[in-house]
């Protein structure tokens, strides 16, 4: 082998074994802080620093080795992941014909591999044969590219015989191709066989991650290995994402460094003043017997030294524990994510992951939800649940849009109608009871009418029958026989079919057979009557495609007879009917607008009965089409197909849902009503992507849709591109106007754009206005849109509106738009985990989404918000009393502390209670978070985080810092006793009573902080101050050398004394008494949400007056226009509207 | 069709079994510390809570600020201010000040004497108190090392002491270390109506210091030896636990100005006792300008005259009886029914804004 090829390995670990150490240490001191406090650590092993060399790198050396153990596990926790994909098993070639299983990381590049059913391939290979005679196989690509049909690829006819192991027992050939890349749709090579050369094209090559699907097997070889398949030279690094609350604490770091900065400039210069005119009189100092750190000849280099020793001792402003607190508060409040038990999903069995922890604060200020659709909005799943058959309709299942939003208007209608009542006629109502029994996947249909062979008793009966057999007749799928079950299961191109063959058979018409030209249906009239197994000659199969947006098989039935049936888009079936064929065309319509509304798929089904000699006139033709060798075979053949589907008889008109995830109406409306926008991204077609946002209630009737779509353009005319960019321009300008405009307030519009006409809105010319007019619309859906307009229409409202964005979704597709999005949220449990690779928050259902954002991003939000500022304030607080005390020692550099009482400030004494602040603190209950969605606002609106609050947290530091240093010096002046028995304090004295002064009143401060007091917090707030005590016990009754001054300072010095006491008392009261001031007359005045339900909760108003909660938790939301709360308010809003207007001498109030 | 339903049941709950086993593994464990749901008591911060807190701050601050102000107003101090008073009428400028403090050989004996303003009991503490003298300058607190002046075994252990860690032929200093270098060695002696007032100059140092700071069977070596002599000598036949006045001035002070304890008179002194102080004026605080002043002062439970805490009780006391007040009146005029839902965000501005 000329060329050395990667191997199958693949990692996406960020360090090995011998890259760790220093890469993560790299890492590490990448953060600015951290290198300050390195500079300080080695600086402080030097003469200069003010401080002893353990108490600088200790803490530091703490704070690091934390946040790379951090690092450590969860790099691990990635390796395992990659194990678990290199350890996959796949038959490979050993020799002589023998294939035997070896694990994915050991395939080479030539490798001969055989790969079952539902089995991933394990890399980029070249399909040589399958299990199909003609060396056909389908293919699911939904890892890749979102796509949820199947394709089918097609190996080389050359190849075809090699179709059983034995085969390859002296398999030669050689495959030139193009080097690695990232095109997924593009391949250029050639394939060498027996002295032939073939070309090879993109129809032949099996892409990694993508699926084997209803093939039992196939023999491929392995051409590309590794990180060089298609799919890893897709996958981008992972980009390291940052909170906005974050970013914002490192300018506030940076303000910090400034204050610091400037601070010990005037230590210094103040030191450079004293050393050159003062201590030359300061004898007891030895003036003259000096080095440099301390010379008055020489008080500017002397300066400089002590800048230096400022820069280090003045640390204490800079919260050194800040960082390594906030990311323990962060892994525990991933934990808890991790840990929900409501976020927990029974069925498949997995839990929610915080995959990155540092983002749980953004959780909280989300602002628009980009979200997929395949897989996350809906399960990939079609129900047959009505169906409308010679202008009767039949089904009484109801959708989940529909029951949610029949359960929310029952219980408005309890208050919320009371001034007007109204019986809201909707059929809708009676059906939420029902408990949704059907277990049969891909049927719901209920309806005694047509069930059990009660059809035949219906007037139109003939009609029926006929219904049933287009559904089991008019397909491409397969039926497989479930051995154990006995019933047969179905694999066909689309869902829908599926549905279809389903309900076919639930109805009594079973497919049961397919060979080359027939299809063999079991039909049962009745449950009384045997099977009677029909054979149905399928003489012509007229495909679907989009253009087409229909298809068509012709059969002959048993008795000869000739049949078309089509099933099709109802547009393009209307159009084609027959004069005879209308009857229920009517009725039929009015069906199919209800079932569109509710959000349903539907197709309309016809039939056309042929004659003998008109079939075979066209059969001549269409088989002539069909042989037709050129370009134009495929219009030849369309052409052909037209002639055909004409003069249709319609029969009726299915309506198959698609079946929505658990709880996604119910969590979109709490999203909306938490003041959420949601755009839907889908690769689905239109049609498709409009029914899920009726579905979603993201659409309703009355809304005005905006429909952009790129004129098409005919591609010979030299400026085609332009003129499709000019028309899109026109018509956006045309919406803005017509959405600025609009006068009536509850006026909602939805923006619908395609893939083609975003190709062009997201140019740099048009995006600024696209964007304008998609953020006044209530609700925006792409359809057909490609994983990286994903990514760039994420980037596009990202960096436009400049708000959080949080991308959900399940498939590789859309690995982009979440690595793009600030959060990125991958649905797991659904096979392939690229999505859940590159997300920062695993889910298994879209409806968690919910309770992710309102209750885990509300808390995480405040708690972190919260902490940052206390952290800010507890450092200003000490570090500016060391300031002080300089001006006070000629700005010698002297701390008034001891070094171990500042070691242990930030490590021990304060740190567990902000730890248990950010935590665990919860300012409502997790059910309050839910009942008020609209407390999520406090977090988009970044109420707890902004400038204001962060400056009043400063100050407020500033201010204690006064309180502590000049009130403890005041009392603990030297200048008199503080004792009995005489003595004056000496330094040690009064820096431990005003350390511990500081210890108290930054522990009190956070206990007012706090409003949630589980045993924790107690235990921490009031242990700290406890452990303040038992450290100093511990220490004054160590060795002096270690302790110096304050050997036994408590027991001796200050524990008899009663100003110890007293000034603790006072000053930590002093200290405190400005904010208690603030935050009582702030609620007493203009109190905040959760205060006003803190209260109510407090004196359990929620129990006595049940009204009154509901009513505030209905309107507890903000404003929106979409959610089926909205559809429900709407249809209100209309029934009042035809109210008002029937009886008009009746004074109703209400907003038309 | 039954058939197929039912076989298709017992499958699915076959399978479920199957899967209970892999998917329990995963499922996390309920306890209410992970659920988030310990139970926790929630105050809220209501008009009573607010009020009755400024109320009792200032209930309980008022009656400790009136004892400490009594306790303050009960010590009797008397402070006699020497430096300037103790030159010669021909010393004036700063120079002729620093040479006649420095210069050994002149007596430097002053005589004072001050009226007792009040009744004083004993013990009298007798202080001197410097001014602007930076015994918290960073040069000088380092100046030190403790495991030399406690084993006298560490002799040789000057680590930190410069300047002063040896003599110029390179003896290790027993105290080494400039704060031991500056002691403070003015003296002085008391008499009233000639009679002599016997000073105790015996535990005005922490008695840890004493047991276990400085050894008992360490003895100052090679001490103020240089040809630069700092402050006092030391007896070298005393050993350091007993030179109570070293043990005294290593503790060193917080800020620039400062007392430290000197002695105890442990008899009363009456109102308008005269008291005859012989001192020494031996310590050189005029290079640098600093005031010395002798102190003799009564101690109260709270220690010596210091009127500041108990202002600062009696003010801030008073001050939250202010607020408790203010904010009676806030909620008076402005009440607010607690939990009252119209105070909410979306009730106060209906457009949901």
């Amino acid at each position: 082998m000329p060329l050395k090829y990667h191997s199958n390995y693949i990692s996406t670990t960020k360090y090995n074994v011998i890259t760790f150490l220093p890469k993560a240490i790299f890492e590490q001191f990448r953060r600015v802080a951290n290198l300050y406090f390195l500079l300080a650590a080695i600086l402080s092993l030097t003469p200069v620093a003010p401080l002893s060399a353990v108490s600088m790198i200790a803490p530091l050396a703490f704070v690091v080795g934390l946040s790379m153990a951090k690092e450590a596990l969860e790099d691990w926790r990635r390796f395992i992941q990659d194990m678990k994909v290199n350890s996959r098993k796949v038959a490979v070639h050993k020799s002589e014909g023998l294939f035997g299983y070896t694990h994915w990381q050991k395939l080479r590049v030539g490798d001969l591999v055989k790969v079952e059913k539902d089995q991933f391939f394990p890399a980029d290979l070249l399909l040589l044969s399958s299990s199909y005679e003609d060396g056909i196989c389908y293919v699911e690509t939904m890892n890749l590219d979102g796509e949820t049909n199947l394709k089918v690829k097609r190996s080389l006819e050359v190849t075809l015989p090699l179709d059983e192991d034995e085969a390859f027992k002296d398999f030669r050939g050689i495959i030139r191709c193009e080097d690695p890349n990232s095109s997924l749709y593009s391949f250029v090579g050639n394939f060498e066989y027996q002295q032939q050369v073939y070309a090879l094209d993109p129809n032949q090559i099996l892409l990694r991650d993508s699926k084997l699907r209803n093939t039992q097997y196939i023999y491929g070889v392995v051409i590309f290995t590794g990180h060089d398949t298609k799919v890893m030279q897709n996958s981008t690094d992972s980009p390291s994402k940052r909170s906005r609350i974050e970013k914002k604490m490192d300018k506030i770091i940076y303000v910090l460094f400034s204050v610091l900065v400037l601070i010990s400039l005037i230590s210094s210069i103040g030191f450079a003043v004293n050393t050159k005119y003062y201590m030359p009189n300061w004898w007891f100092l030895e003036p003259k017997n000096t080095n440099d750190l301390y010379n008055p000849d020489k008080p500017a280099l002397s300066g400089l030294f002590h800048l230096i020793t400022a820069l280090i001792l003045y640390g204490y402003l800079i919260p050194i524990s800040l960082y390594v607190s906030t990311e323990v508060v962060k892994v525990l409040q991933a934990m808890f994510i991790n840990q929900d038990l409501h976020m927990y999903d029974e069925e498949t069995g997995i839990p929610a992951q915080a995959r990155t922890s540092n983002l749980n604060e953004e959780l909280g200020q989300v602002h628009t939800i980009l979200s997929d659709k395949t897989g996350t909005l809906t399960c990939n799943q079609m129900d047959f649940l009505k169906c409308s058959i010679a202008g009767v309709s039949y089904g009484v299942g109801s959708t989940e849009v529909e029951i949610a939003a029949a359960k929310h208007m029952s219980s408005e209608s309890d208050f919320g109608t009371s001034e007007i009542e109204i019986e809201p006629s909707t059929p809708m109502t009676p059906v939420f009871e029902r408990v949704r029994k059907s277990t049969i996947k891909g049927f719901n249909f209920e309806d005694d009418r047509l069930m059990n062979g009660s059809w035949t008793h219906e007037p139109n009966s003939g009609k029926i029958l006929m219904f049933f057999r287009i559904l089991a007749l008019c397909h491409t799928a397969i039926p497989e026989l479930n051995e154990e079950t006995g019933v047969f299961t179905y694999e066909a191109e689309s869902p829908d079919e599926g549905a279809f063959l389903v309900a076919a058979r639930e109805f009594g018409f079973e497919f049961c057979k397919r060979t080359q030209s027939s299809v063999f249906v079991r039909e049962r009239y009745s449950p009384a009557d045997d099977l009677v197994e029909r054979e149905f000659k399928v003489l012509n199969l007229l495909e679907f495609n989009s253009k087409r947006k229909r298809m068509s098989v012709i059969v002959r039935d048993e008795s000869g007879q000739i049949l078309l049936l089509c099933k099709g888009a109802d547009s393009i079936i209307f159009e084609r009917l027959s004069k005879t064929g209308r009857t229920f065309e009517g009725d039929t319509t009015r069906h199919l607008s209800e079932y569109g509304e509710a959000g349903l798929r539907t197709l309309a089904l016809s039939y056309r009965v042929l004659e003998e000699s008109e079939y075979l006139a066209w059969n001549a033709e269409f088989v002539k089409a069909k042989t037709s060798i050129g370009a134009d075979r495929d219009v030849q053949l369309e052409r052909v197909a037209e002639l055909m589907e004409k003069e249709l008889i319609l029969v009726g008109a299915t309506a198959v849902e698609d079946k929505l995830q658990r709880g996604v109406p119910q969590c979109i409306d709490k999203l909306a009503q938490a003041g959420l926008k949601l755009w839907v991204l889908t690769g689905d077609k239109m049609e498709t992507a409009i029914n899920i946002g009726y579905a979603c209630s993201l659409l309703r009737q009355g809304m005005k849709q905006i429909c952009l779509s790129a004129a098409p353009s005919d591609p010979t005319q030299p400026n085609a591109k332009q003129a499709v960019k000019e028309n899109l321009s026109l018509q956006i300008s045309n919406a803005i106007q017509m959405v600025k405009l609009e006068r009536d307030p509850h006026a909602a519009f939805a923006l619908i754009i395609d893939g083609k006409a975003l190709t062009h809105t997201l140019q740099d010319d048009l995006k600024a206005r696209f964007l304008e007019l998609a953020v006044n619309c209530a609700s925006v859906i792409c359809c057909r849109v490609s994983p990286k307009q994903k990514a760039l229409v994420t980037r596009l409202v990202k960096e436009g509106t400049g708000k959080t964005t949080l991308a959900v979704g399940d498939g590789a597709n859309d690995v982009g738009m979440i690595q793009e999005a600030d959060i990125g949220v991958g649905i797991s449990g659904v096979e392939g985990m690229q999505a859940v690779m590159a997300s920062d928050f695993a889910i298994s259902q879209f409806r968690f989404l919910e309770r992710l954002l309102v209750v885990h991003g509300h808390w995480c939000y405040k708690r972190v918000a919260q902490m940052i500022c206390y952290f800010f304030y507890k450092n200003i607080a000490f570090g500016l009393t060391i300031f002080y005390f300089e001006a006070f020692t000629g700005f010698s550099g002297q701390s008034v502390y001891d070094d171990w009482y500042m070691l242990l400030f930030n490590v021990v004494l304060t740190s567990l209670p902000v730890i248990s602040l950010g935590a665990f603190e919860q300012d409502v209950s997790s059910e309050v978070c839910l009942q008020f969605p609209a407390l999520y606002q406090q977090g988009t609106k970044n109420l707890f985080f902004d400038w204001y609050r962060i400056l009043g947290w400063m100050g407020n530091g500033l201010y204690s810092s006064l309180v502590l240093y000049f009130l403890s010096v005041s009392i603990f002046s030297s200048e008199s006793a503080f004792r009995s028995d005489g003595q004056t304090a000496d330094m040690a004295a009064v820096g431990t009573a005003m350390f511990t002064c500081i210890i108290w009143a930054v522990n009190i401060q956070i206990a007012l902080t706090m409003s949630h007091f589980t045993w924790i917090q107690h235990l921490f707030v009031w242990g700290s101050i406890a452990s303040w005590y038992l450290f100093l016990l511990a220490y004054g009754a160590g060795s002096p050398l270690i302790s110096g001054n304050a050997f036994q300072i408590l027991v001796e010095a200050l524990g008899p004394t009663a100003v110890y006491w007293l000034s603790t008392l006072f000053i930590a009261v002093v200290c405190n008494l400005p904010y208690l001031a603030h935050i009582s007359y702030q609620r007493a005045c203009n109190p905040l949400d959760h205060h006003v339900i803190q209260e109510i909760k407090y004196y359990k108003k929620d129990l006595e007056d049940h009204d009154m909660w509901k009513r505030e938790r209905s309107k507890a939301r903000q404003e929106t226009k979409i959610g089926f709360t909205a559809r429900v308010e709407a249809k209100i809003r209309h029934l009042k509207c035809r109210l008002h207007k029937k009886i008009p001498s009746l004074t109703i109030q209400t907003v038309c | 069709m039954n058939h197929s339903n039912s076989s298709a049941a017992a499958t699915a709950s076959g399978s479920a079994d199957a899967a209970n086993l892999r998917r329990n593994s995963r499922r996390p464990k309920y306890s209410k510390f992970t659920q988030q749901e310990l139970p926790a008591c929630k105050p809220i911060l209501t008009p009573k809570w607010v009020i009755s807190v400024f109320t009792i701050v200032g209930v309980i601050f008022i009656p400790i600020g009136v004892a400490s102000l009594l306790a303050s107003r009960d010590v009797v101090e008397v402070v006699d201010r020497y430096d300037s008073a103790c030159l010669p009428a021909n010393v004036s400028h700063k120079d002729d000040k620093v040479a006649y403090i420095t210069d050994r050989d002149t007596d430097k004996s002053c005589t004072r004497t001050v009226k007792i303003t009040k009744d004083m009991n004993q013990p009298i503490y007798v202080y001197y108190q410097l001014d602007n003298f930076y015994q918290n300058h960073r040069r000088y607190v380092k100046s030190r090392n403790d495991q030399q002046l406690r084993d006298k075994n560490e002799a040789n252990e000057t680590s930190n002491c410069d300047p002063e860690k040896t003599t110029a032929d390179g003896k290790p200093i027993v105290p080494c270390g400039l704060i031991a270098w500056s002691l403070f060695n003015d003296t002085y002696s008391f008499s009233r109506d000639g009679k002599n007032i016997t000073v105790n100059r015996k535990h005005i140092s922490w008695k840890s210091d004493r047991d276990h700071k400085f050894g008992s069977d360490v003895y100052p070596k090679n001490f103020q030896n240089g040809t630069l002599i700092g402050g006092g000598k030391l007896d070298s036949n005393l050993p350091l636990s007993e030179q109570e006045d070293l043990i005294v001035w290593m503790r060193t002070a917080a800020l620039p100005t400062f007392r430290k304890l000197w002695g105890k008179i442990e008899v009363d002194l009456k109102e308008n006792d005269t008291i005859t102080i012989n001192l020494e004026n031996n310590y050189n605080t005029y290079s640098f300008s600093g005031k010395k002043k002798l102190v003799l002062s009564t101690a109260s439970w709270l220690g010596g005259k210091n009127d500041f805490l108990g202002l600062a009780y009696l003010s801030i006391g008073g001050f939250c009886f202010v607020l408790a007040l203010l904010f009676t009146l806030l909620y008076l005029i402005k009440p607010r029914k607690l939990g009252d839902p119209s105070y909410l965000s979306w009730n106060r501005n209906p457009a949901g804004q």
